[in-house]
């Protein structure tokens, strides 16, 4: 009688040297996510943690996190941001609550530590004992220096109003990080113009984090998946784009041109079965794009910085987009909608009306997120297995088509590299 | 106060809303609605700190009829049941043929062959009008307290 072999990786490794077949066990593996936290999101990368508009005011602090480390990103009297651990220097206590605010100290409720909104420790209660009968009892060692005990700070970097930060402070610079051709994307859309928040949107994943960076590295599914997408033209394979990434390959900026709305084609919309002609929508507002000058050309440039964001510029509405890990088989993702101070009142409405197709009930993006669900699914039930991300071929390069994974191979070549995998 | 009539007009309403939405028949959900309107769907932080962002944000009939054609042709998810509870209106104000009105609602979600979660909690902030048709929605704000959602939100609330 003859066995399958087990559906079990027995000491996981990854065959050759190519990047087209990825494993199922690179999603379902506690100990290599683990290795990710430490190697990606805590080491040599810098993480999204939030735009300078989230805190106008001296102060004002936002908690977010970088990979599972809750953190808190400060502006101080100065001016400056900053961006501390959320962890007292004490017993470890994740002290901050609020998701926002304004103060002007973190305290620690337990023993009332208390620190700068940089981070440094001020005040220890009764660090030099107390009187009881005539004579001091308790305090602190002499040798105790608050000096030595404030809360983990973090290297900051911000550029055209995002703020990043990093555990790492030997890490390269943000514009080395990004490279030339990513950096050239960043302040396209991030040109310095001061930005309005719009709000947030908040889901939880129940997908391996590298899936949503997959999702945006991915021009395949958008013309299939997102019929809205086809049929008015937005996302089309035979639409004028371009692929590029930085020289590592770990970044990619995805850059499309709108065109096509409602023409038919033999290879693109024959045979696809999300391609309504029919399709109307009832209130054109949900459409009503404008070109703005600054997009010079692409109607859509989605970029992903790994391992963290994603920066989307979807005609007119313009998002960021946090992965937040939660363990290999979960992530939080936060958008925050934004639009420009020197918007009309018109254009901020069109972007708010726009976000319809966007977010956890977009008509566009609701169902990423379930596909992503449905992916780790299939991982799970046969974790030796591995996906096949061969469209064009099963090298890495820019192009000047969408009708490749290339940007997905590349984040695995950088993966694996920096894996050790 | 109102009048029992109007009192019960209402609480029909509420419940045939949720009736609609449960049983999966978005023309009767449409047709709850005047035609100059609004369905927003938005998170209870951008609510409360004054951002405009919503998760959904319909405002008009059309635009609703724009949804429902997204839920049954263009939209692809895991299928599931919702089950909403609803708790009695709350009369805020009366002026004429509009009446604003809020109520607290759960919602259920049952996938296939899984278990029954709580899906959505919060609170729908109502104005509704008088019109010959009889009392229809001119606009429905649901403020909800999950503000993590569990996935994606699909079929309106």
């Amino acid at each position: 009688m003859r066995n399958n072999p087990s559906v079990f990786p027995v000491d996981p490794a990854w065959e050759g040297t190519g990047t087209s077949r990825i494993p199922f066990w690179a999603y379902t593996d506690p100990a290599i996510y683990k290795r990710e936290l430490d190697r990606l999101f805590y080491n040599k990368h810098w993480c999204y943690v939030g735009l300078e508009a989230e805190v106008p005011n001296p102060g004002d602090f936002k908690r977010t996190v970088v990979g599972e480390r809750s953190v808190i990103m400060t502006r101080t009297e100065d001016g400056t941001i900053h961006v501390v651990e959320n962890v007292c220097a004490h017993r470890g206590m994740q002290f901050c609550r609020e998701r926002h605010g304004n103060k002007k100290e973190l305290v620690c409720p337990y023993h009332q530590w208390n620190y700068t909104l940089k981070g440094d420790l001020q005040g220890v209660p009764f660090r030099r004992g107390v009187k009881q009968d005539g004579k001091v009892v308790g305090g602190m060692p002499k040798d105790f220096k608050v000096e030595d005990h404030g809360l983990t700070k973090l290297k900051v970097a911000t550029r055209g109003g995002v703020v990043f930060a990093s555990f790492d402070h030997e890490i390269e610079s943000l514009e080395d990080f990004m490279g030339p051709e990513i950096i050239k994307y960043f302040d396209r859309l991030f040109n310095g113009r001061q930005l309005k928040i719009l709000g947030y949107n908040r889901q939880r994943i129940p997908g391996n984090w590298k899936l949503m960076q997959e999702n945006i590295k991915d021009p395949y599914h958008p013309g299939l998946l997102h019929t809205w997408f086809v049929t008015y033209g937005l996302w089309r394979a035979d639409n004028k784009s371009e692929l590029k990434m930085d020289a590592r390959h770990r970044h990619a900026a995805m850059i499309s041109t709108r065109n096509n709305a409602k023409v038919k084609s033999e290879e693109v919309t024959a045979g696809v079965t999300s391609f309504k002609e029919s399709m109307q929508v009832n209130d054109p507002r949900l459409l009503d794009i404008v070109q703005e000058d600054w997009w010079g050309g692409p109607t859509a440039v989605m970029m992903t910085l790994f391992p963290s964001v994603i920066f989307q510029q979807q005609v007119n509405s313009v998002s960021t987009r946090h992965i937040q890990p939660n363990g290999n088989g979960s992530f939080d993702f936060v958008w925050t909608h934004f639009a420009f101070e020197d918007d009309t009142p018109e254009m901020v409405q069109r972007r708010l009306i726009q976000a319809n197709l966007f977010g956890p009930a977009g008509f566009v993006s609701a169902d990423d997120g379930e596909v992503i669900e449905l992916s780790q699914f299939g991982f799970e039930q046969k974790p030796a297995h591995r996906a096949v991300a061969e469209l064009g071929g099963t090298e890495v390069g820019d192009t000047d088509h969408m009708v490749t994974e290339t940007l997905i191979r590349g984040m695995y070549e950088y993966w694996r590299e920096a894996m050790g995998v | 106060m109102i009048d029992f009539t109007t009192y019960q007009a209402l609480t029909q309403l509420y419940a045939d809303y949720a009736a609609a939405i449960d049983s999966e028949d978005w023309d009767q959900w449409v047709s709850l609605f005047s035609e100059e309107c609004e369905y927003k769907v938005q998170p209870r932080e951008n609510y409360e700190r004054g951002f405009p962002l919503c998760t959904l944000a319909l405002i008009s009939r059309a635009m609703l009829k724009d949804r429902v054609y997204g839920i049954t042709e263009t939209l692809f998810h895991d299928p599931y049941y919702q089950r909403h509870v609803v708790g009695l209106p709350r009369i805020l104000k009366v002026e004429g043929d509009v009446i604003e009105a809020e109520a607290n609602y759960a919602v259920f979600r049952t996938k296939l062959s899984q278990e029954s979660t709580v899906f959505s909690v919060g609170r729908y902030l109502d104005r509704l009008r008088k019109t010959p048709e009889g009392l229809k929605f001119e606009s429905r704000l649901c403020i909800y307290d999950t503000e993590m959602i569990p996935n994606s939100i699909i079929y309106p609330i």
